[in-house]
C-alpha cells in the first residue's frame, strides 16, 4: 500500500511502468436494460423495482411533513483540493529538493517527445535531466527519452485522459533526479483536459505545431490561459504551409497576454537557444527561492 | 472527459465527510459550475450515475447551479458580467478585464440521512 495516499495503486517498478485505470466497479456491474426484480448489495432498501422510490422506510418506519429524516452538511471544497493537495506536496518537495519541474502539454502529435529528445541531447551535459512520460498505453516514449540516457518513466493512464499529481507523486519514486535538476512531464496528448489539473510543476509549457490551425488557442483557450510558455513547433515546415504565424501568436496573447512565446524547430534546432536561455533564468529564479529560508521548505 | 475523474473526485470528498459525520445515503449532491471553467454540464451528469454506482453517492441526484462569469475592468475598475473568459469589457471597451467569477468548481453541500 502506498504509504503517502493510502492507495493501492500496484507499481511496476521493474520496467518502470505505472497503470491508473479508472476503476471498473466490477462488483457493481448490472445492465437496466431488462426487467428484473434482482437485490442491490448496497444499502437502498427502499428503492423497489418499478421504480418507486418510498421515503418512509426510515428508521422509524414513518417520515412527518417538515421532520424530514434528511439533512444538509455544509462542505464548500474545490472538486480538485485532493489533487491540489497532492500537487502542493509535490511542490514542497521540488522546492527542497530544487528541482525546476515543467509540465508539457498539447495535443497529439505536436512533437512535445522529439522536442523533449533533442533538449536533453542539448542540455545533459548542464543538468541532470529526468522526464515522466504519461499515454494512455505502451512505454514508447519513455524508450525514446532511455534513449538519450536521461532516466524515464512511463504512467499509462489508461481509460484517463490526463495525468494528475497522484499519478506523477508515484511516479517521482521512480526517479532519483539530483538535486538541482530538471524534471520534464509530458502530459498526455490532449488539449483540453490536463488544464485542469495541477502537478506540482513550475510552469505548464502548451506545444502547438504549424500543421495544426492557428486558431488553437481560442479553440482551446483553456490550455493556453494555465500555459506561462507557448512553443510553436516544426517552424521547419513553414515554408511549405499556409499558416499563419502572426494571427496565431495574436490569437495566444489574446487568451493569455502573459504568456512567453517561442518559435522553435526540434529537427533544425531554430530557436531552441532561446529555450534554453527561458529555462535556465526561470530555474534560477526557483533555485533562488528554494535558497531563501522562508521559501526553503 | 476528465468529467469522471471530478466525479470521483467527488465521490472522495463525500467519503471524507461521512468518516466525519453519520450518515448512510446521500439524497443529494449540489456543486458550484463556473460557466467559463473546463467543465460542460451536460458530460457531468452523464457521467455522474455510472461513476457513482456502488460508492457512498450511489442513487445521489446531482444539482448543478451555475456560476455566471464576472470580470473586473482594469480601466473603469468596475465589475462586469462577462460572456466569455477573454471578453472585453462590455462598459468600456477595455479588453484588459480579469475574471472575478465563473471558473468554480466546488462541492458545496450534502443532504444526507
Amino acid at each position: 500500500m502506498c504509504t503517502v495516499c493510502g492507495c493501492t495503486t500496484k507499481a511496476m517498478s521493474g520496467n518502470q511502468e505505472l497503470s491508473h485505470s479508472a476503476p471498473s466497479h466490477d462488483d457493481h456491474q448490472h445492465p437496466h436494460d431488462h426487467d428484473h426484480d434482482h437485490v442491490h448489495p448496497h444499502r437502498r432498501g427502499h428503492v423497489h423495482g418499478g421504480g418507486t422510490i418510498d421515503f418512509g422506510k426510515g428508521l422509524a418506519g414513518v417520515e412527518i411533513a417538515g421532520l424530514s429524516q434528511a439533512r444538509t452538511i455544509r462542505i464548500e471544497r474545490d472538486i480538485l483540493s485532493k489533487n491540489d493537495a497532492f500537487a502542493d506536496a509535490i511542490r514542497a518537495r521540488f522546492h527542497s529538493e530544487r528541482i525546476f519541474a515543467l509540465n508539457f502539454v498539447s495535443s497529439p502529435g505536436s512533437g512535445k517527445t522529439s522536442l523533449l529528445v533533442r533538449t536533453i541531447e542539448d542540455l545533459k551535459d548542464r543538468w541532470p535531466i529526468a522526464v515522466i512520460e504519461g499515454d494512455q498505453q505502451t512505454s514508447r516514449d519513455a524508450e525514446r527519452i532511455r534513449a538519450t540516457g536521461a532516466q524515464a518513466v512511463q504512467v499509462n493512464t489508461g481509460k484517463g485522459c490526463h495525468l494528475d499529481a497522484h499519478m506523477v507523486g508515484h511516479a517521482l519514486d521512480h526517479l532519483s533526479l539530483a538535486s538541482g535538476g530538471l524534471l520534464f512531464i509530458e502530459n498526455v496528448g490532449n488539449l483540453v483536459c490536463p488544464a485542469a489539473f495541477d502537478l506540482g510543476e513550475a510552469h505548464k509549457v502548451v506545444v502547438l505545431s504549424v500543421t495544426e490551425g492557428e486558431d488553437k488557442p481560442l479553440k482551446y483557450p483553456d490550455m493556453f490561459a494555465a500555459a506561462d510558455l507557448m512553443l510553436l513547433n516544426k517552424s521547419d515546415l513553414l515554408p511549405h504551409l499556409e499558416f499563419d504565424v502572426e494571427s496565431c501568436l495574436a490569437a495566444a496573447l489574446q487568451v493569455n497576454p502573459q504568456i512567453r512565446i517561442l518559435t522553435v524547430s526540434a529537427r533544425t534546432g531554430e530557436g531552441l537557444d532561446a529555450l534554453y536561455a527561458w529555462i535556465e533564468a526561470n530555474a534560477s529564479v526557483a533555485s533562488d527561492f528554494a535558497a531563501l529560508p522562508a521559501f526553503g521548505g | 472527459m476528465h468529467e469522471v475523474s471530478l466525479v470521483e473526485s467527488m465521490v472522495a470528498l463525500v467519503e471524507d465527510e461521512r468518516r466525519r459525520q453519520d450518515f448512510s445515503r446521500v439524497r443529494t449532491i449540489r456543486v458550484y459550475v463556473g460557466a467559463l471553467g473546463h467543465v460542460e454540464p451536460d458530460a457531468l451528469r452523464f457521467c455522474f450515475e455510472a461513476v457513482t454506482r456502488g460508492t457512498i453517492a450511489d442513487g445521489a441526484q446531482l444539482m448543478i447551479v451555475m456560476i455566471p462569469g464576472e470580470g473586473s475592468c482594469s480601466d473603469c475598475h468596475r465589475v462586469v458580467p462577462l460572456e466569455d473568459r477573454f471578453a472585453a469589457c462590455p462598459l468600456c471597451g477595455n479588453p484588459r478585464v480579469r475574471m472575478v467569477a465563473g471558473d468554480e468548481l466546488r462541492l458545496a453541500e450534502l443532504e444526507v440521512e
